[in-house]
């Protein structure tokens, strides 16, 4: 009877999910691989690959950056710079996208600047960022920027290239003004397309962060590795190696996120 | 005759690596205000693009489209139109969809609900109003679409295929749904289709096109009353006119010219 009832309710649009079973074994098999890779690295340590510290100096040594402090400062630091220069980035990458893919004249003026700069890696923007910039905080942010400005910025117009035509038109023969459509259609569409570029633009703010942080800095993640790479000290290269891929992850995942929220309308195939 | 949209010598030509494609070729046509026309013609005859042109989305190369005497220069919420790729707005709701050009039109919120509630139930779809398109079948993104148009209430209403993706049960309804709507609220319709048992059912003419160069063959009256009955698909005269219909689009004589 509850069933039949239940039956009688059932909501509209059943949403499928992947059951909790598997995403277990996948979860399973992410511990195992971790583990596997523990060992080989511990064997390889062991058989006396030169200089290689084990799993557990380096958390020992992770453990004693930990607690004098040096890593959180580090880490707050780089912190602050991938932040800055990626929020920065997209924020104004996301305007010109637009424009670049609404504005036959914008995409013109700006895409061979954008084209031209993206086939060079921003890490060979240092010299020059450093001749004008000085050596404060500025150049590091800058390089940071520009290598997520540039990801974000192709994502972005591509998305509203690839607007479906059809859309736009469906919205037009229901009255729709330019900016009408602008704000409810080509946004929302290219919504996919700006988060991946975003993703990416992350991915290379980080890839930049520690070629930036050469530029006479005082602290952060990469300038803490520099400094090891003197003294031998491999260990310590170790833990900013693998702080920078936790942050890393954990920024892409939040950003996985969103993106999930923001486009669930999508059909996945 | 006082034609609602009327087509004058209308070209459309694309221009290709050798030459030009001519889509349309020299089209005329009058459609009558609350007429119900439908048109019919081998895939790539232009019908879609003829009808395009009415909506105020396609240009024409040469010639002109009138609708009221006045030539259309773009598209207005006066013609609603229907596309054979649903053109649902995949971010929004069934309800969101079918509210989005009601909100163009700045109605009064409670206004705007009971229309958009209004053409959903007439489509059948109230139970999935909170539903994203992706979760819907295609015949029913197809009647989602269907309702977009009706909730805005267009004096033409432009329909490319509407009823293609839908099982035959829920197409006839459709069918008689969209004949009742049409008789109380007395719009003008042009509706493409290739099932000409649906061609001559619905209309008043049946416009049967030709390809390479896309071109009006004939035009066929169908001299059935409305209201329209499921009888009447069974009678000798119905049957006598689709098959003419039938004749006309699939023994097309080849073009005069090669294309
Ligand atoms: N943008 C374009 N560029 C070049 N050719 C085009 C373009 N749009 C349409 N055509 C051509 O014009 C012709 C008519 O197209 P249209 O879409 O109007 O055909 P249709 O009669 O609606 O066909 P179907 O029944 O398959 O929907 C086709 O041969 C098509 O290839
Ligand atoms: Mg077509």
């Amino acid at each position: 009877m509850t069933q039949l009832t239940a039956l009688g309710k059932s909501s509209p649009a059943p949403v499928v999910r992947r059951g909790p079973k598997r995403s277990r074994r996948a979860v399973a098999l992410n511990l195992i691989a971790v583990v596997i890779g523990l060992a080989v690295w511990t064997l390889l340590a062991g058989v006396g690959v030169q200089g290689l510290p084990g799993p557990v100096e380096v958390a020992g040594k992770a453990a004693e950056l930990l607690s004098d402090g040096t890593l959180p400062l580090d880490a707050l630091a780089s912190l602050r710079r991938v932040l800055l220069g990626f929020l920065l980035g997209t924020l104004l990458a996301v305007p010109i996208g637009f424009l670049m893919g609404w504005y036959a004249t914008a995409r013109g003026l700006l895409e061979p600047y954008v084209q031209f700069f993206r086939t060079i890696p921003p890490l060979a923007i240092i010299p020059l960022a450093i001749v004008l910039m000085g050596i404060g905080e500025v150049p590091k942010v800058f390089v940071i920027f520009l290598a997520s400005f540039l990801s974000s910025v192709v994502a972005t117009f591509q998305g509203v290239v690839d607007v479906d035509r059809t859309l736009i038109n469906a919205a037009r023969v229901l009255g729709a003004s330019d900016r009408t459509i602008f704000l409810k259609v080509v946004v929302p569409a290219s919504t996919p397309f700006i988060l991946v570029g975003m993703r990416v633009g992350l991915g290379s703010a980080w890839g930049t962060l520690v070629a930036a942080e050469l530029i006479a800095a005082q602290e952060g993640l990469g300038f803490r590795m520099q400094q090891a790479q003197l003294y031998y000290d491999l260990s310590t290269i170790f833990v900013g190696l693998i702080a920078i891929g936790v942050l890393g992850l954990l920024m892409d995942r939040l950003l996985l996120l969103a993106e999930r929220r923001l486009t669930d309308w999508q059909e996945r195939r | 005759m006082n034609a609602k949209i009327s087509f004058r010598d209308v070209v459309k030509t694309y221009p290709m690596k050798d030459g030009t494609f001519t889509a349309l070729d020299h089209v005329s046509l009058d459609i009558a205000d609350r007429e119900f026309v439908t048109v019919v013609g081998p895939s790539g005859c232009g019908k879609s693009t003829l009808m395009s042109m009415a909506a105020g989305l396609v240009e024409a190369s040469a010639g002109e489209t009138l609708v009221d005497g006045k030539p259309v220069t773009g598209p207005g919420p006066d013609r609603g139109v229907i596309f054979q790729q649903y053109a649902l707005f995949p971010w929004l709701t069934v309800r969101k969809n079918v509210e989005f050009g009601l909100k163009l039109m700045e109605l009064p919120a409670e206004e705007r609900r009971r229309r958009a509630e209004r053409a959903i139930e007439l489509v059948g779809l109230s139970d999935f109003a909170d539903a994203l398109p992706k979760t819907l079948s295609g015949g029913m993104k197809q009647r989602c679409a269907i309702a977009r148009a009706y909730a805005v209430n267009p004096q033409v209403l432009l329909m490319d295929e509407p009823f293609g993706a839908l099982d035959a049960l829920t197409r006839v309804q459709l069918q008689d749904q969209l004949l009742d709507t049409w008789s109380q609220d007395q719009r003008t319709v042009m509706f493409i289709t290739h099932d000409v048992d649906e061609a001559v059912y619905l209309a008043s003419r049946v416009i049967v096109m030709a390809a390479r160069p896309g071109r009006i063959q004939r035009i066929i009256d169908v001299d059935l009353p409305y209201p329209r009955t499921e009888e009447m698909r069974l009678s000798p005269e119905f049957g006598r006119i689709r098959n003419e219909v039938w004749h006309a689009v699939y023994h097309q004589a080849p073009a005069s010219s090669a294309a």
